[in-house]
C-alpha cells in the first residue's frame, strides 16, 4: 500500500539525514580549535607532550581525517559511538541511560500542549466574542515571549515559597520506597512542574494554531451540510470540523519536535532532571566530544522518528494526503 | 392548493452588520404542498438562499435573525422552536442539497458514512443497518457499484458523483420537503440535465416536495409547478409556472424571461429592449423607501420611487408587486 | 496603456499611497502602537538610561543580594554585589544587538537559500530544501551549543550560533513566496525581456516577497534574544560582556535567596519579545493586502 511504501521511504531518508548529522559534526569537531588530547591530558591533571601524544596514539587522532570519519560511522552503525573520557562508560551506555527521561519530558510536554492547546482553540473559535478567545490571545503572546527557563524559575519560586505542592527539583525522591506503583506515582510528581513548563511555550502556539483552523473550517460548506443532516453541534463540532482542523496543528506540531528538544535542554537544567539535556550540558563543560556527538545523534534520531510518526498520524487523518 | 405542506408567511429576516442593518427577507410568504416543485429565482443577493436556510433553522445568528413571521410544517410552527426540535426536522423532515458539491462533502470521511450518519440520527438504526441503507441510497441515486463507491472518499469522485451523494445524504430519511439550492450551477451542462431528470424521479417515487432555488429560468420552465421570483429580498411575483411564464407582470421576471432564449411569452416581450437587466441588486443597506427594482427598471414610473408595492392577485392566483402592473390592471 | 520596459517602471505611480495605507493600518491597530511605545521604552532606558545611573554594571558596590529598593538600589545587587539596575541597561544593548545581528544572519541564509530554491525548482530546490530540512532535525540549541563549546564562547560565536541554526523558517516563507511569484505575469514579461537571473530574483520578486519576509524576520530578532538568553543561562556566553541571558545565568544558582535577580531580567526579555512580536503583528496586517481590503 502507498501508506508502507511512504513510510519506508521516510526511513530511508530518515538514515541519510542521520549520516549528514554525523560528518557534519565530525567536520566541526575537527575544524574546531584546540584539541581533544589536550582535554584528555587536562582532565588527568596535566600531561607532558609525550603523554599527549601516547594519547593521540590510541584514540586514532593523528590518523588523517576521512579515516576518523569512517571508522567513527562504521563503529555507529554497530551501535557503538566510542567512549566517554569524562563519564569513563561507553557513550551508547549513557546516552541511552539519560535517553527514557528526556523522551518522558519531551512527549507528555507535547501531548499536555496539543491536546489542551487544540482544545482551548476550539472553544475560542466556537465562540469568537467569548473570554477564551481573549485567553487564547494573550497565552499566544505569552507562550512566544516569555524565556522557558524564566517561566520554569518563576514555578519554582512559586511552589518552593508560596503553595509548595510539588517537587521542584529531581525525577525521584529517593526516600520514597514502595512497589512499582508508588514510584510511577512519585515519578510523575515530580514532572508535573517541568512538563508544564516545557507545554507552555507550545501550547501558545497550538491554541492559536487550533483557532485559526478550527474558525477557517467551521465555515466550510461541509459544515454547513452536517447541520442541515441535523447534527448535533457538539458532534458538529468534535467530530465534523475538528478532524478537517487537526491537520495544520499536526503538522506543526511535528515540525516543532527538535525544537522541543531544545526547549527540554534547558528545563531539565532549571528542574535538575536527569536527562539529555543535563548530560549535553556537563559534557560541553567538560569538552567530552565523543558524548557530545552521541547526544546530537540520538537526538536527531528522535526527532526523525517523531516525524515519521507525524506523517503516519497525518495520513490517518486526511485521506487526501498522499505523498509526503 | 388546501392545504400546504410547508408554508412560509409573512417572514422578515435582519442582519445586524457594521454598514447598519440590512432586511434580508422582507415579508416573504410562499407555500409548498406534497409532491409538488416550487421554484424561487432570482440573481445571487436576492435573498433565495436566506429563505432556505430560514426554514432549515439555520439563519447564522448572530448577526442574522428571523424577527417576524412564521413557517410551518403540517400545520407545526418552525419560528422560535427550540434547537433540539429544529435539529430533529432538519435532514429527517427537511433535506437540503447545495450549490457547490466540491466543497459540501466532509473531505475526510466516506461518503457511506456520511450517508449512513444521517440515517443513524433520525432512525434507530445500527451502524451495519445504516451502512446497508447509504449503499441503497446509492444505488437509487444511480451511482454505479455503490458498494465499492460507499467506501470511496469525496475527493476520488466527481462533482456530479458527489451532487449524486448529497441527494442520497438529503433524501436518506425519506424527508418530506427537499430544499435543493442551485444544485446543478457548479456542473457541466449534461450532468445538470441528469441530476434534474433524477430529481424528478425521485420526487414522483417518494413524493416529496421540492423547493428549487436557481436563477435558471430554463429549469423553472421544465421542473416547476409553482413559482416565486425574488428581488433583495422581497417576492415579487409569484403563481403557477404558465401563467407566470406565459403572462408575466413584473418588468423583473420579464427581464429574467427574455435571458432564456428558448421561452416565448404571450404577448412577445421587446427582446432588444431587455436582452439583460441593467445595473446590480442593489445592497441591501442602501433601500430607499421606494421599489427596489425601480434603479433599474424600464417601466418605472413616479409612484416606485415613492413608495413600496404590495403583492396583489390578479386572475389564476397569479399575485404580483409592481405599480406599473397594477396601473396597466386597473385601467 | 502605457509601454512598461521595465518593472521598476510600475510602483513609481503608487508609491505614496500604500505606504501611508500600511501605516494607517499599523496604527489602527492598538496592540502594535503599545508593542511600538514599549520597544521605544525600553530603548530609551537601555541607550539613554546609562547617562543618567551611572554605576559600571562590573564594580562591587553594595554587599550581595540586597533586595530590590534596599539602599537605593532599584533592582537590588546580584551575588558579587553589582547593581542590577546597571547591568540591565548595559545588558539590554548586548541582547538586542545580538538579536539583531543573529536575525540578519539568519535572514541572509534564508532568504538566499529560499530564493534560489523557489526561483530555480527543479533539482536545485530539491537539493536546498533537503539541506533546510536537514537543519530542521537538529535541536537547534543543542547544535548552537556544540558550537559554541567548541569555538569557544565570543559575542560573534554566540551571534553565529544563533544565526547559523535559525534561518530555515525564513527560506521556507521565501521560497514558497517566490513559487507564487514567478507564474506571475510581471516576471513572465521581465523573462521574456531577456533579463538576468540575479537581475529578476533580487530585482523583480525580492522586492514583491518581501512583506511577509518582513513579518518572519521581525518575530525572528524576538526568537533570537530568547535563544542567547539560553544560552548564557546555560553558562555558554561571553563572560566578558553583560547580556540580560547573562545576569540570569550567573544568578541562577541562587534563585531561592535571590529570586529577583533572575526575575527582573527575564521580565526584561519577557517585554521585548513581547513588543517585538506585537509590532510584528501589526506589520502582517499592515502588509498583507488581503486583510487590509477588509
Amino acid at each position: 500500500m502507498s501508506l508502507w511504501k511512504a513510510i519506508v521511504t521516510r526511513i530511508g531518508y530518515g538514515l541519510l539525514l542521520l549520516l549528514a548529522v554525523l560528518v557534519l559534526n565530525f567536520t566541526l569537531i575537527s575544524i574546531a580549535p584546540g584539541d581533544i588530547a589536550d582535554s584528555i591530558a587536562g582532565d588527568m591533571g596535566g600531561a607532558d607532550a609525550e603523554v599527549i601524544e601516547e594519547i593521540r596514539e590510541r584514540y586514532g587522532l593523528n590518523e588523517p581525517f576521512y579515516v576518523q570519519l569512517w571508522k567513527y560511522m562504521s563503529g555507529v552503525f554497530r551501535f557503538d559511538l566510542g567512549y566517554s573520557y569524562f563519564f569513563n562508560v561507553p557513550v551508547t551506555e549513557i546516552v541511552l541511560e539519560r535517553l527514557p527521561a528526556t523522551l518522558l519530558l519531551v512527549v507528555s510536554a507535547q501531548v499536555l500542549a496539543i491536546v489542551s492547546g487544540t482544545f482551548l482553540g476550539v472553544l475560542a473559535a466556537k465562540n469568537p466574542r467569548g473570554i477564551l478567545n481573549a485567553v487564547v490571545t494573550f497565552l499566544a503572546l505569552f507562550g512566544f515571549a516569555a524565556p522557558v527557563f524564566w517561566t520554569g524559575i518563576l514555578l519554582i519560586i512559586a511552589f518552593v515559597s508560596v503553595i509548595p505542592i510539588f517537587p521542584v527539583g529531581g525525577m525521584r525522591d529517593v526516600t520514597v520506597e514502595g512497589g512499582f506503583f508508588v514510584q510511577t506515582l512519585d515519578l510523575l510528581y515530580h514532572l508535573v512542574l517541568p512538563m508544564v513548563t516545557l507545554a507552555s511555550i507550545y501550547l501558545a502556539l497550538y491554541s492559536r494554531l487550533a483557532r485559526a483552523s478550527m474558525q477557517e473550517v467551521l465555515g466550510a460548506d461541509y459544515v454547513r451540510t452536517a447541520r442541515a443532516k441535523g447534527v448535533p453541534e457538539r458532534t458538529v463540532l468534535y467530530k465534523h470540523a475538528l478532524k478537517n482542523a487537526l491537520g495544520p496543528v499536526i503538522t506543526v506540531a511535528g515540525l516543532q519536535f527538535a525544537s522541543v528538544i531544545s526547549g527540554a535542554v534547558v528545563v531539565e537544567t532549571v528542574f535538575s532532571w536527569p536527562g539529555l539535556g543535563t548530560l549535553a550540558l556537563q559534557s560541553i563543560l567538560a569538552r567530552d566530544t565523543p558524548t557530545i556527538m552521541g547526544i546530537l545523534f540520538f537526538s536527531s534520531l528522535v526527532v526523525i522518528v517523531f516525524n515519521i510518526l507525524t506523517d503516519i498520524a497525518l495520513r490517518l487523518v486526511d485521506p487526501r494526503i498522499k505523498s509526503g | 392548493m388546501t392545504h400546504p405542506l410547508l408554508s412560509v408567511e409573512e417572514v422578515v429576516v435582519d442582519f445586524e452588520t457594521r454598514a447598519g442593518k440590512a432586511r434580508v427577507l422582507d415579508h416573504v410568504s410562499l407555500e409548498v404542498a406534497s409532491g409538488e416543485i416550487l421554484g424561487i429565482v432570482g440573481e445571487s443577493g436576492c435573498g433565495k438562499s436566506m429563505t432556505a436556510l430560514s426554514i432549515m433553522g439555520l439563519v447564522p445568528d448572530p448577526p442574522g435573525k428571523v424577527t417576524s413571521g412564521s413557517i410551518k410544517l403540517e400545520g407545526r410552527e418552525l419560528v422560535g422552536l427550540d434547537h433540539e426540535s429544529l435539529r430533529r426536522i432538519r435532514g429527517k423532515d427537511i433535506g437540503m442539497i447545495f450549490q457547490e458539491p466540491m466543497t459540501s462533502l466532509n473531505p475526510v470521511f466516506t461518503v457511506g458514512e456520511q450517508i449512513a450518519e444521517s440515517i443513524r440520527l433520525h432512525e434507530n438504526a445500527s451502524p451495519k443497518a445504516a451502512m446497508a441503507r447509504a449503499v441503497e441510497m446509492l444505488r437509487s441515486v444511480e451511482i454505479p457499484e455503490p458498494e465499492m463507491r460507499a467506501k470511496a472518499y469525496p475527493h476520488q469522485l466527481s462533482g456530479g458523483m458527489r451532487q449524486r451523494v448529497m441527494i442520497a445524504i438529503a433524501l436518506a430519511c425519506r424527508p418530506r420537503v427537499l430544499i435543493a439550492d442551485e444544485p446543478t450551477t457548479a456542473l457541466d451542462a449534461t450532468v445538470q440535465a441528469q441530476i434534474f431528470d433524477l430529481l424528478q424521479d425521485l420526487q414522483s417515487e417518494m413524493g416529496t416536495a421540492i423547493i428549487l432555488i436557481t436563477h435558471d429560468m430554463g429549469a423553472i420552465a421544465e421542473l416547476a409547478d409553482n413559482v416565486a421570483v425574488m428581488y433583495a429580498g422581497r417576492v415579487v411575483e409569484k403563481g403557477r409556472v404558465e401563467t407566470v411564464l406565459s403572462a408575466p407582470e413584473h418588468p423583473y421576471t420579464k427581464g429574467l424571461i427574455t435571458c432564456v432564449p428558448h421561452l416565448e411569452p404571450d404577448p412577445p416581450i421587446e427582446r432588444e429592449v431587455l436582452m439583460e437587466i441593467p445595473g446590480v441588486v442593489p445592497a441591501l443597506t442602501e433601500l430607499g423607501v421606494g421599489c427596489a427594482f425601480a434603479p433599474r427598471c424600464a417601466e418605472k414610473i413616479a409612484q416606485c420611487e415613492s413608495a413600496k408595492p404590495a403583492l396583489r392577485a390578479s386572475p389564476d392566483a397569479h399575485l404580483t408587486a409592481c405599480w406599473v402592473a397594477e396601473q396597466e390592471a386597473g385601467r | 496603456m502605457a509601454e512598461l520596459n521595465s518593472p521598476d517602471d510600475l510602483p513609481a505611480v503608487k508609491a505614496t499611497h500604500p505606504a501611508r495605507e500600511m501605516a494607517v493600518m499599523f496604527f489602527r491597530n492598538y496592540n502594535a502602537v503599545f508593542g511600538l511605545i514599549l520597544l521605544i521604552a525600553i530603548l530609551l532606558f537601555t541607550f539613554v538610561g546609562p547617562y543618567i545611573h551611572t554605576v559600571d554594571p562590573f564594580e562591587m558596590v553594595w554587599a550581595p543580594f540586597a533586595r530590590p529598593g534596599e539602599e537605593g538600589f532599584l533592582f537590588g545587587t546580584d551575588y558579587l554585589g553589582r547593581d542590577i539596575l546597571s547591568a540591565m541597561m548595559a545588558g539590554g544593548r548586548v541582547s538586542m544587538a545580538i538579536g539583531l545581528a543573529a536575525a540578519l544572519i539568519s535572514l541572509i541564509i534564508g532568504v538566499t537559500v529560499g530564493a534560489f530554491a523557489g526561483y530555480y525548482g527543479g533539482w536545485i530546490e530539491e537539493l536546498l530544501m533537503r539541506f533546510t530540512e536537514f537543519f530542521q532535525v537538529l535541536p537547534t540549541l543543542l547544535f548552537s551549543m556544540v558550537i559554541v563549546a567548541l569555538f569557544g564562547a565570543s559575542l560573534l560565536t554566540v551571534t553565529l550560533a544563533i544565526g547559523v541554526v535559525s534561518w530555515t523558517a525564513v527560506a521556507r516563507v521565501t521560497r514558497s513566496e517566490f513559487l507564487r511569484i514567478r507564474e506571475m505575469e510581471y516576471v513572465a514579461a521581465a523573462r521574456s525581456g531577456s533579463a538576468k537571473d540575479g537581475y529578476l530574483i533580487f530585482r523583480v520578486i525580492l522586492p514583491n516577497a518581501l512583506p511577509p519576509i518582513i513579518v518572519q524576520a521581525n518575530l525572528m530578532v524576538g526568537s533570537a534574544i530568547l535563544f542567547e538568553a539560553a544560552l548564557s543561562f546555560l553558562g555558554l556566553s561571553d563572560p566578558n560582556v553583560m547580556s540580560w541571558g547573562q545576569v540570569i545565568g550567573s544568578n541562577r544558582e541562587y534563585i531561592l535567596d535571590a529570586g529577583y535577580a533572575v526575575a527582573i531580567p527575564g521580565f526584561a526579555i519577557f517585554l521585548t519579545v513581547l513588543a517585538i512580536s506585537l509590532i510584528g503583528d501589526g506589520l502582517n496586517d499592515a502588509l498583507n493586502p488581503k486583510l487590509r481590503q477588509r
